[in-house]
């Protein structure tokens, strides 16, 4: 099942079209995203990225370019259409709660689209259930942690089956906990249902865990590729003002200490497990 | 002070009054406001008090919880009591102690208005402590329904509401945060005479305003990404559920009025 679900065409958007001095937050954009993939969209502050979301959704319309979804051209006409197969999930936990209950809440776009009662109730329990947060059906937001009200937030989405999930920053106001319990969560989902997921992040670590991550300089594509190929470029991607996750960062360091280390390592557990064995490999 | 304050809060409970439909409740308090009028002698006034504590008996809140939370409203209540004596005058003097001089119908006055104001206060605290302030406001905006006709935009208020009430918690919290703050600047809130302290107020509010309207942004781009585009076409997840208690409940409030209507002179 190859299918495109999500495709920029040329895209440029400027939140000033009047003023030619200012750059355009997104210029010249083009990439496609294939049903079931994990994307990660990284880049420094100002970098472009929540535009990317909202041309995505149709909060914004590009001056130049297309913007395609769900084999539909966004457009004023297919936009509720569009976006009721999609879900977004922002970055402050507490902003985008809008029920009086964590049930009120995921209920919301439910209601939004019409969705009969009955069939709310059932939606309502299974996509809590994904988000494993059903034995908060009715505790009120602020009795809720940050990783469990984006939990919600995420469950929320997910009560439309939606096709695609967009996640702008989602884990970036929690703790390391809340982060986990989120990243996890999203994993889970998606061996279960295969969705397809776009997080925005700054988190290189979260962006090893995509299938292809696309990086953002600048309003413009600076490069697109699987984790392993992104991270090989290594100090570029510090002068862009990212960091690299930590097992990167340790396997460099230790080569340049003059330890032999042979592989790239993405996350912790791999380096550890290279760095234990090391000697009776040798 | 603030924590036994018992007015506008919610306590959840399974009494029968609990498990009333929110639209029977708010119907069933609007009419007895209007049948407390009708009382206007001793056994009437008396029969207002027993169905009232009829009322909390069934709403299963403890009587001394329910006193104690009300304490501010006594001060008032023994304030209108005193008003009456020492100015009502007629029928009978009681007794006189210097220029003060009670009455017979100054007494009675005092007593009966006290009264009202009791079963009022009772009343509307019995609605709000047993009824979920989300409940209220839907049961609000069903019982405002017919007035769409009129195009008052009743789904729109109801929102605003449910989600004002949302934010009360989150925006304490966040003043807090802000007092705090300000108060590890150097800024000293509690104390001085009243003109600096209200001064001292203004680099609280500022901040507090610019994060609202930072909130009230990205909960409207929320709103919108989950498909939110009015009231038209909605349907709605929390449903009210009128049962024959609620018919019952009306109907023994009109039937108490017409026992009222009977004794009243
Ligand atoms: N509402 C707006 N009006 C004008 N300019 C804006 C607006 N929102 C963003 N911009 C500008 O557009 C550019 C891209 O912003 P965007 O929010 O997409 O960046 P981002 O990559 O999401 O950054 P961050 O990592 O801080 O979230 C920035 O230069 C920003 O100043
Ligand atoms: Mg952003």
């Amino acid at each position: 099942m190859n299918s495109i679900i999500m495709s920029f065409k040329d895209v440029t958007f400027t939140y000033t079209p009047d003023d030619q001095s200012v750059r355009p937050a997104v210029a010249d954009l083009s990439f496609s995203i294939e049903e079931g993939e994990w994307i990660a969209l990284v880049g420094h502050n100002g970098s472009g990225k929540s535009t990317i979301a909202k041309l995505m959704n149709g909060l914004l319309f590009p001056q130049a370019g297309e913007v395609a979804a769900m084999n539909l051209t966004m457009s004023e006409e297919s936009l509720w259409d569009i976006r009721s197969q999609m879900g977004m999930v922002f970055q402050n936990p507490d902003n985008q709660f809008v029920g009086a209950t964590v049930q009120d809440d995921v209920a919301f776009a439910l209601e939004n689209n019409g969705v009969p009662h009955e069939e709310m109730v059932v939606r309502v329990k299974e996509s809590l259930r994904q988000v494993k947060m059903e034995e908060f059906l009715d505790h009120e937001p602020h009795h809720l942690s940050g990783g469990q009200k984006q939990r919600v937030a995420i469950a929320g989405a997910l009560a439309l089956r939606p096709r695609l999930l967009i996640l702008d920053e989602a884990t970036s106001m929690l703790d390391p906990q809340g982060r986990m319990e989120v990243i996890e969560t999203i994993r889970e989902l998606r061996e279960e249902t295969g969705l397809t997921v776009i997080s925005i992040t700054h988190d290189l670590e979260e962006a090893a865990l995509a299938d292809r991550i696309i990086v953002m300089n600048a309003g413009r594509k600076h490069k697109e590729g699987t984790p392993e190929e992104v991270f090989l470029t290594g100090n570029e991607l510090t002068t862009l003002g990212l960091d690299l996750p930590f097992a990167m960062r340790m396997t460099h360091l230790l080569r340049e200490a003059g330890v032999q280390v042979l592989g790239e390592h993405m996350t912790e557990d791999e380096l550890v497990e290279e760095l234990w064995t090391f000697y009776s490999k040798k | 002070m603030m924590e036994k304050m018992i007015f506008g809060r919610f306590i959840p409970g399974d009494s029968f009054v609990h498990r009333m439909d929110p639209r029977a409740k708010i119907l069933f308090v609007f009419l007895f406001i209007a049948i407390v009028f009708v009382a206007n002698n001793t056994l009437t006034y008396l029969l207002l008090l027993a169905f009232t504590f009829f009322v909390v008996f069934l709403s299963k809140i403890r009587l001394y919880f329910l006193v104690n939370g009300l304490k501010p409203v006594f001060i008032l209540l023994i304030f209108t009591f005193m008003l009456h004596i020492f100015f009502t005058k007629g029928g009978d003097l009681l007794f006189s102690f210097g220029f003060v001089e009670v009455y017979e119908e100054g007494l009675r006055q005092g007593i009966f208005i006290s009264i009202r104001f009791l079963v009022l206060v009772f009343i509307t605290s019995i609605l709000t402590l047993t009824t979920s302030p989300i409940s209220i406001t839907d049961g609000i905006e069903v019982l405002l329904g017919p007035f769409k006709r009129i195009k008052l935009p009743v789904h729109e208020l109801a929102l605003m509401m449910s989600i004002s009430l949302r934010f009360i918690p989150t925006l304490m919290d966040e003043t807090g945060k802000i007092l705090k703050a300000q108060m590890a600047r150097g800024s000293d809130i509690g104390s001085g005479p009243l003109k600096k302290r209200i001064k001292a107020v203004v680099p609280l509010l500022i901040p507090l305003f610019v994060s609202a309207f930072k909130r009230a942004e990205d909960l409207a781009t929320a709103m919108e990404v989950r498909g939110y585009r009015g009231g038209e076409g909605r349907t709605r997840y929390r449903q009210l559920d009128w049962r024959m208690r609620d018919t019952l409940s009306l109907l023994m409030l009109v039937g108490f009025t017409a026992v009222l209507w009977y004794f009243r002179t």
